[in-house]
Order: C-alpha cells, then structure tokens, then sequence
C-alpha cells in the first residue's frame, strides 16, 4: 500500500467515523442486542423470574398467537389498500397536472401542505373530522343528502380500517404525486411526437413512453411506500389506538402493545424481529428497483 | 337539414376545447379542495367557539371568530378557564421541539455529510455492502430496536434529556442524510476538486471550500429533510421523554380534561405545531422536490 492511499484510507475512516458512531449506538448495537433479547423469556411484571434463555420459544409464542395473525392481516390490507391507491391517484393527478396551466405554481405548492403536517397532527384532524357527533364529515354528507343519519365512523373494524387507509392516502398521495411529476418533466417532448407520427393514441403513448420513462420512479416510489407503510404507528395510535376490537392495529401497534403495554419484553422483541424480516424483504426488492433504475 | 347540422357542427367544435378546460379545471379544483379542506377544518375549528364546534349542522364559518384558544396556549389560560394539564406546558414543548430539531439538523448536516464524501469520492474497499446496510438502515423501523434502546437510554442516563432524544434521532436520520448526499456529491464534477488540490489545496481543505459551497442546494434538501423529520416525530419522543423534553407532537395528543378529549384546543396545537414544517416545505419546495427525488432515485 502506497503512502497516499494509506492516508487516503485514513482519512475516509475519520470521515466516517462520527456518523458511524452515531449510528452504532442507535441502531446497530440495538438491533443486535434485540436479537439476544427475543430469546430470553424476559417478563418486566415478574422480575423474580430474570432472563432465562428459551431458546426460539419466543418466536413459537408469536407465530401461534391469534392477535398477531390478526395483525399481519390488517397490515397487509392496510398496506396493499394504501399504497396502491397512493400510487394510483398519485400518478393519476400527475399526469393531470403535466402541461401548462393558470395556477399550476401554487397548486403544487399547496401539494406539500399534507406532506410538511406531522402525522400525528394528521391523526388529530381525521379523529375530528370523523367524529360521530360533532365531525365535518357527517355534517357534510347528511347536507347533501348522501346519508340520513350520522355515521360511527370509527365503531367498526372493516370500517376504521378504511378510514385509516383514507387518513393515510390523503397526507402521502401528494408528495407521490410530485415525485410523479418531477420524473414526467425529464421525458423529451420528441418521443410523444415520435409515437405519434407512428399512430399511437393516449393509451398507446401511456404504455409505451410514459411508463418505460418513468419506471425507476415508479418502483421507487411503491417499495418506499410500501416500507414506510409498514412502519406506521403514529397515524393509528393517534386516530383509532389500534381499535375498535384490534381491527387497525398493525403490526408495529401489535410490537407495541407487547413490549409497552404488557410489557414482555421477550416477546415483543421476537415480533420485533419477524417484521423485521418483512421489512427486510421489501427493502431487498428496492434495492434491486434502484440498481435497475440506474440502468436509464 | 345539411346546413342546420354544420352550423351545429361548428357550435360543438367551437365549445369542445372550452368545456375540455372547464372540466380540466374542474378537477384541478376538485384535487385543491381535497387536499387543503381537511387542514382548513381544522383551522376554523380552532377559531370557532366551543358552542359552534358542538353545532349540528356544523357551522363552516363561524359566526363569531375567536383567538381565544391561541391567547391560552401561547399566553397561558386566562382566570377561570378550564385547561388540560398538557396545555400549560404547550409553549415549553414548542421550545422542545425547535430545540432538539434544530440541532438534530446541525449535527446530521455535518457528520453525514463527511461520512458521504468517502464513498461518492474515494476507492473505499467493500463501499458497496456499506451502501447496502445505510440503504437498509434507513428503513429500520424504530420499533424494532425500542426495547434495547430503552436500556441503552438508561444505561448513559439520557431519557428526558435534550442529548438523548438529539442522538436518537441523528442516529435514525443519518443513513438517509449519507445516502442523499452520496447522490448528491456525485453529481458535483471531481475536476474541480482535482484543481483545488492541483492548486495546493489538501483533501481536506478542497472540501471544504470547493465541495461544500457546490453542495450548498443538497444540503438545504437535506437540511430541511431532516428538520421536518425530526420536528414530525413521535414514537421516541412519545417513549423516551417525560415532562423536562417533551416535544410538540406528543403534546398535542394529551389535551384532554376529566370532561373528555378537547378537540378545538388540539386542532389550535395542530394548526400551531404545523406551521414550522409548513413554512419551511413552503420556502424550499424547490429544493426539496428535486433534493429527495435525487436522493431517492440515485444508485
């Protein structure tokens, strides 16, 4: 090894050595030491017992119990129902939005008001607006005669879901929907020319210019979705606590309930590691969406 | 007959692209209402008196507009006024928040942005597996690790402490700051830097006076990326602070009395604890957009 590389090695170490400590301590360390806790029985209501070692039992306990089937359940529907209506409208309103028109500089700037407000503001506002007795909503479609008496939003568990899924959609489409537009502004105006000399129509320009050109960005924005999707815990705890009857309570409310509230710290580690492994799993497929995207 | 259907003719093509606008606008319009009428609600529900929040059917527009809850929260309540306990703190948690945001996005601007340098710029051996687990990092729900972070907090006796919820949350923040700026320094063209230190300049110093003033819009992104991240977080602050640190967002969720959830009193610290990410989403919009497409797509 040369002396200049020797000290171009030496001084990319000092670089990232602060950020790396930091992060060691947050996150590396922790995820580790998770590991070694979701294999000891670890009850905080009943210190006498310590911190045996059982070994996968932990995981056996998770994967045979109810509540958490329960709770994949609604994360997946949660998830596919959200994302895909996220992506949809998203890329929808972008396509929309993609050509010259009075307004069009503040109708984006106003696209980041649901994005900047925090979610757990977000879910304040719906748990408002969706209030049985007093909420907007209500008021709203029984004046326009869509119902004729006041609905409980949150009372019902297919219903609250939904309503999650609504809260949600309603505060990440619009960035997606930028991201979406910023991807649609970088196609050269030629190919839509092109395909049209060679007889393409509007669906035929969609198909075969729009979504080749703006795949990278697509992946990308269903597998951050998705990821982000699966983390939520703020909206929910905010707008519905996981109720009524566990109906909205996803996986990391279901983590949460394990380790905070019945305070197994054992167990909630174990669930803590399987959606890990889920989590993990969506992250592998972006990574290969972002190495495929740079091929453009 | 034939003439009467080409005067029709002509009327419906001089009508079709006026009616194509209209209808465009139309969801334009429809599109701006759905995204700022939730947050607007929640607005005139803050100014409205408690006896025209309770109205049926809802009074869209009160009748008589009041600031009164702002004045409390800001101000403090006034004589014989019934606040929740969490609302006398509500100016503290603000400074909380700004406080703890604030350095949070000092401190990832500045160890992030040296730990990208290395990777965008030198031969570093395994540099893609690094990449891989910051990129991996960044996904990693807090969840996950609360249990051990809880112990570490107690072991360096950081809960409740400005310092603790600060490293918290660089360490979550920094894989995404690395990897925006990794994307973002490669865009800067290496020749410049080669000229710097061609020029005399060490690797060090053509950093920082080459590389960081052209990395200047990455780092408002980032910067901004950052500030939002950390003021709109909960689950730490929600977990991990008490009554010295408790930020904005975790106190907004408290206002309740022994009557039940005051709603006008959270939708006034909604509307509040939304302003700063609003205005500075507002400010560098466009910064942000292209800053984090960049980041996001970048390999």
């Amino acid at each position: 090894m040369t002396g200049a590389r020797r000290k171009e090695l030496q001084l990319a170490v000092a670089l990232f050595l602060p950020a790396f400590l930091i992060m060691a301590v947050v996150t590396i360390y922790p995820l580790l030491r998770s590991f070694s806790i979701s294999l000891r029985q670890w009850d905080l209501m009943r210190p006498e017992l310590g911190q045996p070692f059982v070994g996968l039992d932990n995981y056996r306990f998770i994967l045979t119990d109810p509540l958490f089937w329960d709770s994949v359940r609604v994360t997946a529907v949660f998830v596919v129902l959200a994302v895909s209506l996220e992506i949809c409208l998203g890329l929808a309103i972008a396509l929309m939005l993609n050509r010259p028109f009075h307004g069009r500089t503040a109708v984006r700037l106003m696209a980041l008001l649901p994005w900047a407000v925090p979610s757990v503001v977000n879910g304040i506002m719906w748990k408002w607006i969706l209030n049985p007795s007093y909420g907007a909503l209500n008021g709203l479609l029984l004046q326009l005669g869509l119902i004729d008496q006041y609905v409980i939003w949150l009372g019902e568990p297919r219903m609250a879901l939904l309503m999650v899924v609504w809260a949600d959609v309603w505060k990440e489409t619009s960035f997606i929907m930028l991201l979406f537009l910023a991807a649609l502004q970088t196609i050269p105006h030629d190919l839509y020319e092109a395909a049209t000399v060679d007889g393409a129509g509007t669906v035929g320009k969609f198909r075969h210019v729009t979504i080749p050109l703006i795949r990278p960005t697509l992946f990308v924005a269903v597998a951050l979705r998705t990821i982000w999707a699966l983390k939520s815990f703020d909206l929910i705890y905010t707008l519905t606590a996981g109720g009524p009857s566990n109906g909205t309570a996803v996986l990391g409310y279901y983590t949460y309930l394990k380790s905070f509230v019945a305070l197994q710290m054992g167990r909630g580690a174990a669930a803590a590691y399987i959606m890990t492994f889920v989590v993990l799993v969506v992250v592998y497929f972006y990574q290969r969406a972002i190495y495929r995207g740079v091929e453009y | 007959m034939a003439a009467a259907r080409a005067r029709q003719n002509g009327l419906w093509q001089r009508v079709k692209p006026g009616l194509k606008t209209a209808v465009f606008y139309g969801f334009v319009l429809l599109f701006v209402f759905a995204m700022v009428a939730p947050f607007l609600w929640m607005f005139i529900s803050s100014i409205s008196p408690q006896y025209e929040l309770v109205a049926k059917p809802p009074h869209w527009f009160p009748e008589e507009p009041t600031l009164h809850r702002y004045r409390a929260l800001l101000l403090g309540p006034e004589p014989g006024q019934m606040m929740p306990m969490a609302a006398d703190r509500f100016l503290n948690a603000l400074g909380n928040s700004l406080i703890v945001s604030i350095s949070t996005t000092i401190i990832c601007l500045i160890t992030g942005t040296l730990a990208a340098y290395p990777f965008a710029r030198m031969r570093i051996p395994g540099d893609h597996y690094f990449l891989l687990g910051i990129l991996a990092a960044q996904m990693l729900p807090v969840i996950v690790i609360i249990i051990p972070l809880s112990l570490v907090m107690q072991r360096l006796e950081l809960i409740d402490t400005y310092r603790g919820l600060i490293l918290l949350y660089a360490g979550f923040l920094l894989p995404t700051v690395i990897w925006i700026m990794y994307g973002y320094l490669q865009t800067i063209p290496r020749e410049l830097e080669d000229a710097a230190m061609i020029d005399g300049c060490t690797r060090f110093e053509a950093i920082l006076r080459v590389i960081l003033p052209l990395a200047g819009p990455g780092l408002v992104a980032v910067g901004a990326f950052t500030f939002l991240s950390a003021w709109n977080e909960f689950f730490m602050a929600l977990i991990f602070t008490a009554s010295e640190t408790k930020t904005i967002t975790v106190t907004v969720t408290e206002f309740s009395t022994q009557f039940g959830i005051d709603f006008g009193l959270m939708a006034t610290g909604g509307v509040i604890g939304s302003i700063p990410p609003l205005l500075l989403a507002l400010l560098l919009q466009r910064y942000l957009v292209q800053g984090l497409t960049a980041g996001a797509l970048k390999g």
